[in-house]
């Protein structure tokens, strides 16, 4: 008899075999010789991606599984290799990764914490995941980053923008490659003062949850820093869809530019409603009245339609870019699907590969062994430049893409245009910054379970 | 037996012995077969079997019997879990102080709902409910996220240092009994099975059982003959001289503490609790569980509750990959063909064969899996002239 | 002041919406005592109308363009409308246009055989079922058409944008003689408004003035009666069941240019058009057009920031505050009958 706080059946696949060999109903227990939970012993490992595949954010979903699938694919030395070929560590061979094949299991996180966690204990206890990746939310990512602490697996997050996640919820067991709500700020104000001149009064509508909170603040105190003046913040109910009312008191205000702290759905309505109201036409104080999106994501952008034209925002990756190791992604995802990949796709596909490297540089599966590999290191090659994952916070830091709604699309693809590349060192922050937290966030100690 | 007619006793025992040997009857395919995608015998979905069992039956309680379609029921369940959450955080790590929070904090606020919402009655009583419910989750995600944590609501940390708790500094706090890790689980190899052994699915399913045993003992007591009678005709009942208003209030009570409970419960057994457990559709989820199982029976709550659960938790996690494994015996075009078929319903398609499944039994079973389980039973006895009472066997398979 | 014009204006606008639905949901329920929880998705349907009409519109052929190259470098293929090839460029890119107003009419036939349809497919089986069967079933099928459509449509909003003509917005504060750009209102929902108006009153006409009318309405006080009068209820009703849904399609297709339509938008409004039917009271036409609009003024007045310094969160939880103040003072809601969903 033995205690294990969290079963692993990847074994037992592989050795079922034998087991089923033996005539008679050999009843052992479980082994209490795993360094770590779900370690793998047969000639698999197995990875669980678990995304929203039901409710609003599903094709977000949808396009993470698609570059998990090709990131296996790779790993496994399928397809041309895509980003392992200009990463800039070659740990990795295309033989798996430390020489076991990559197989996946997926589950739907719905965007509700307790269904995600559901689905990632079931991938953990079930199907034995020795890493669980993926999410659209902060509020899912949160909630799985913590259990993967309990449980003793790596995290390694999707999409998730809210400071939080390597703020005050950062764990040790938990990483984060996507960017944040203070990089957006950071890196739009300085393009939004050249733009728009540094005597601004903004008018903010934000989504009443954590993640507009910290967007707001985030920028707020990079824009007010810049010179500009917040007139009014209003909070906005996650389930709102028609805007109108929130809009149509922002001319009489007397305020000349509107930043729509909102995200998915919330987003592409109040950024509908606010072109409809014909803001973007209106002159205030002298000025043209001009609208922000803090956080772009190309699919949303595709929801809102004409109306992001000249509408300027931050985003984490876009498939525009012209570095070697976008490009090479760009083709092997393009190639397999017909259309240029999302910035979720980037992300969650990039988080594979640096998963899957830090375990060969670590030789070994151990959590505790992953994320120090992981941790404090430095690589480029990955579409964002060089780019180092902090140890302190397990948040990685590269550049900033500030983007605009392109005037003439080429594409139904082709929505947003990059401004400027904001360079690392403008994003950069202390780990027990106010806004991360303050000196009370802390990683914890790294679990490795069992 | 235990002050229950044979028959409910026998119906007991049959749930009894179901929860119990639940670890094998749930993993009955071999780990290396295709079909072992459908065994739910892990601990997570076993606890959850069991413990929105629990909140079926509580919502049984009032609306099988009184016949008030609460449609805000979900709020109860996830103030409990605020309950019990805080519990631990602040005083213990013990289960039992949390889960006993998280029955009061949801008996005391469905005492505040229903005294105002049983005023009213039919719709307007299931849209009272509701209006409290959407009230309670747009709160927790927004004004009083100082308290809910609001999107990403509450976890236990390595900051929080119960009062009656010895941690070492920076260890992150895991719900137990009396030192017993929820999480603990004993593991039993035969051959190609594996059958694992949860201490939190065991606490669980000793909860469920004795919420089903006092399910049974209202259900006969001469209260649940009063809830009936509300139910049949309320007017009557008041001509009588008895006043309705008491009865219905601690029906709709008891069954905020089952919520309650089922709230407690799931946070002991996995320590976090977001808003969206009070969403509107978490409520309709309830009702659709009753409904789906048979209303106003003993065991169809729980049947009802099984059968969602497992759609949500196996049905979502097939994906086109493992369709391709399953039918790669066939030749090449037909593999496709068959696929393309069922690809729709599986995967990220879970919600529409969940459609389906309402429709064809609501049209077809309108005592829901229960009447199903009886007529199956019937046509069995039928055929063979033999078997006596057995009672449900027949229903397993939903689960 | 010019707040409080303002929020009006939005309250009427917002509550047109409400109201349209909540009277299809009447309708249904006044006529033939059915709960129906699909009605959402047939407001969804109907703005899918829009989308499938405008996608019909631009069905293309491709072109390979040599001189633009798409994203991974290959030459572009363009699409270009079969409807350029029709009626020309300048024509063609017009008609595409006005998808929008034009799928009222694609709409109206096809939300009318789908109102049909469930109605003598589905929901006839379910007159004499407990109101909870019919929840229920109701229910699954409104997972199963929204599952449908985001089947074929994905789950991502689609922009459907109003004509060129009524973009941009009207100035009412120049007009009544305030300073410009205090009180500005876009184009696109004061017809929203205008247009649920006139079905409105359409109906309400419909059924005051026509003999048709008068037999449903007779028919929604005492069904066996009418029955027994030798009338064919039945088939009245099914044509009540299609009206409904038409109604409800056609506040969904004029829906689509003030929020991009998606698969679950049916389901954003299902709560709340029950929340103002219910608050209008149970069968009462008048009630839900009613409590419609008050529900819709009442939350653009919630969502203010003056209001909301005060009271913060009041916009997260207005329509359910008014909903139990109404309950609880008003037993059957704004104008409910007694005796009505009450058991």
């Amino acid at each position: 008899m033995s205690k294990s706080n969290f079963t692993r059946r990847g074994l037992l696949k592989t050795s079922a075999v034998t087991g089923a060999g033996l005539a008679l109903p050999t009843i052992f227990t479980a082994q209490s010789a795993h360094a770590f939970t779900n370690e793998p012993t047969g000639g698999t490992v197995t990875l669980g991606f678990n995304v929203p595949q039901t409710g609003p954010y599903a094709d977000e979903g949808a396009d993470e599984l698609r570059a998990y699938q090709l990131a296996v694919e790779h790993l496994n030395g399928g397809g041309d290799g895509g980003m392992m070929n200009t990463f800039s560590s070659k740990a990795l061979q295309g033989n798996g990764i430390l020489g076991k094949k990559v197989e996946f299991v997926t589950g739907d996180t719905q965007t509700k914490s307790d269904a995600a966690r559901a689905s990632a204990k079931s991938m953990i206890e079930k199907d034995g995941a020795i890493m669980i990746t993926g999410g659209s939310s902060s509020g899912v990512a949160v909630a799985v980053q913590a259990l993967c602490q309990e449980a003793g697996v790596i995290f390694m997050a999707g999409l998730t923008h809210s400071n939080d996640t390597t703020g005050k919820d950062r764990k040790a067991n938990g990483f984060r490659h996507f960017f944040n709500s203070y990089m957006s700020g950071a890196a739009l104000a300085p393009v939004l003062a050249g733009a728009y001149g540094k005597d601004r009064k903004a008018y903010h509508l934000t989504a009443d949850y954590n993640w507009g909170y910290t967007t707001e603040e985030a920028v707020k105190a990079s824009t007010e820093a810049m010179g500009w003046e917040t007139v009014a913040a209003v909070k906005t109910p996650l389930t709102q869809t028609d805007f109108s009312s929130y809009i149509a008191p922002v001319l009489q205000s007397g305020a000349d530019t509107l930043v729509l702290n909102h995200y998915g759905g919330n987003m592409v309505n109040s950024l509908t409603n606010a072109v409809q109201f014909g803001l973007r036409d209106k002159q205030v104080n002298g000025k043209d009245f001009q609208i922000i999106v803090p956080l772009y994501s190309r699919l949303m952008a595709k929801g809102a339609g004409a109306n992001v034209k000249g509408i300027f925002g931050s985003t984490n990756w876009h498939w525009s870019l012209t570095d070697e190791g976008s490009k090479a992604f760009v083709k092997s995802f393009g190639t397999k699907y017909g259309f240029p990949p999302s910035q979720a796709a980037h992300t969650t596909y990039v988080q594979t590969l640096l998963y899957a490297d830090a375990v060969e540089r670590a030789g070994s599966f151990a959590p505790c062994a992953v994320a120090e590999a992981l941790e404090d290191y430095e690589f480029d090659g990955l579409g964002n430049g060089k780019t180092l994952y902090r140890g302190a916070d397990h948040q990685c830091f590269k550049d900033v893409l500030v983007v605009k709604g392109k005037e003439n699309p080429s594409s139904e693809f082709d929505l947003l245009e990059i401004v400027e590349v904001t360079p690392v060192e403008q994003v950069m922050y202390q780990p027990d910054h106010p806004q991360m937290g303050g000196a009370e966030a802390s990683l914890g100690s790294c679990n490795n379970g069992a | 037996m235990l002050g229950l007619e044979k028959k409910d006793f026998q119906l007991l025992l049959v749930v009894a012995g179901l929860t119990l040997l639940a670890p094998f009857i749930l993993n009955p395919f071999p780990e290396s077969s295709g079909m072992a995608q459908f065994n739910a015998g892990y601990p997570d979905l076993m606890q959850r079997f069991v413990i929105f069992g629990i909140f079926a039956i509580g919502f049984n309680i009032l609306f099988g019997l009184t016949g008030y379609l609460s449609f805000g029921h979900a709020a109860f369940l996830g103030v409990g879990s605020y309950g019990a959450i805080w519990m631990m955080k602040l005083i213990s790590l013990n289960v039992i102080p949390a889960i006993f929070m998280g029955i009061v904090v949801a008996g005391i606020f469905a005492l505040a709902v229903g005294f105002i919402t049983l005023r009213r009655s039919g719709i307007y009583f299931s849209i009272l409910t509701l209006a409290f419910a959407q009230m309670s989750y747009a709160l927790a995600y927004s004004v009083l996220t100082p308290i809910t944590g609001g999107e990403t609501g509450l976890q236990i940390k390595s900051t929080d240092r119960p009062l009656l708790s010895n941690l070492e500094e920076g260890e992150i706090g895991r719900a137990n009994l009396f030192g017993m890790d929820m999480r603990a689980s004993f593991e039993l190899n035969v051959g190609d099975w594996l059958f694992t052994f949860n201490a939190g699915y065991y606490i669980a399913a000793i909860a469920m059982l004795a919420s089903f045993y006092l399910a049974i003992r209202i259900f006969r007591s001469p209260f649940g003959m009063m809830l009936r009678a509300i139910k049949s005709n309320q007017t009557r009942m008041s001509y009588t001289g008895l006043n309705p208003r008491p009865h219905t209030l601690a029906a709709f009570v008891i069954s905020g503490m089952y919520a309650g409970l089922a709230g407690g419960l799931l946070v002991a057994m996995d320590t976090q609790v977001g808003p969206e457990r009070m969403f509107w559709t978490a409520s309709g989820e309830v009702v659709l569980m009753t409904i789906l199982g048979g209303v106003g029976t003993l065991i169809g709550p729980v049947l009802g509750a099984g059968a969602i659960k497992y759609m949500e938790n196996i049905l979502s996690k097939i994906n086109k990959d493992v369709l391709h494994q399953w039918f790669a015996f066939l030749p090449d075009g037909l593999e496709d063909f068959v696929i393309t078929l069922i690809y729709p319903f599986i995967g990220k398609g879970w919600h529409l064969t969940l459609g389906i499944l309402f429709m064809l039994v609501v049209i077809y079973l309108p005592g829901g899996l229960v009447e199903g389980g009886q007529r199956l039973a019937r046509a069995l006895r039928g055929k063979k002239a033999s078997d006596e009472d057995g009672p449900k066997a027949s229903t397993e398979p939903a689960e | 002041m010019e707040a409080i014009i303002l929020q009006i204006l939005n309250g009427l606008d917002k509550g047109s919406a409400y109201a349209l639905i909540a009277l299809g949901l009447t309708l249904i329920f006044g006529t033939l005592g059915v709960v129906n929880f699909a009605h959402g998705a047939l407001f969804m349907i109907g703005a899918f109308c829009a989308v499938t009409l405008s996608r019909i519109l631009t069905l293309s052929y491709t072109v390979v363009d040599e001189t633009k190259t798409d994203f991974l470098g290959n030459p572009a293929k363009v699409d270009v409308p079969y409807v350029y090839d029709l009626f020309g460029q300048a024509t063609g890119d017009a008609i595409i246009d006005w998808a929008v107003p034009l799928s009222i009419l694609f709409a109206i036939p096809v939300m009318m055989v789908i109102g049909f349809v469930m109605e003598r497919g589905l929901i006839k089986h379910f007159y004499t079922r407990p109101h909870a069967d019919q929840i229920l079933v109701t229910f699954g099928l409104a997972i199963v058409l929204q599952e449908v459509i985001k089947y074929f449509y994905g789950a991502n909003p689609i922009p459907t944008p109003a004509p060129q003509a009524f973009t941009g917005s009207f100035d009412f504060g120049a007009a009544l003689g305030f300073d410009p750009n205090l009180i500005i209102y876009p184009y696109w929902r004061i017809i929203y408004f205008v247009f649920a108006a006139i079905i409105i009153g359409a109906v309400f006409a419909f059924l005051q003035f026509t003999t048709f009318g008068m037999v449903v309405r007779a028919g929604m006080a005492d069904r066996e009666t009418v029955g027994l009068l030798g009338i064919n209820i039945d088939r009245r009703f099914t044509i009540m069941f299609g009206l409904a849904a038409a109604v409800a399609g056609l506040a969904g297709v004029m829906y689509t240019p003030i929020n991009s339509p998606n698969y679950h938008m049916g389901m954003d409004f299902l709560v709340l058009s029950f929340v103002v039917v219910v608050v209008g009271g149970m069968g009462s036409l008048p009630g839900a057009v009613l409590a419609g609009f008050l529900l819709g003024i009442l939350e653009s007045f919630a969502s203010m920031r003056e209001v909301l310094a005060v009271l913060p969160g009041l916009n997260q939880i207005i329509i359910y505050l008014v909903a139990i103040i109404i309950l609880l003072t008003r037993p059957r809601g704004l104008m409910g009958r007694k005796g009505v969903m009450e058991e």
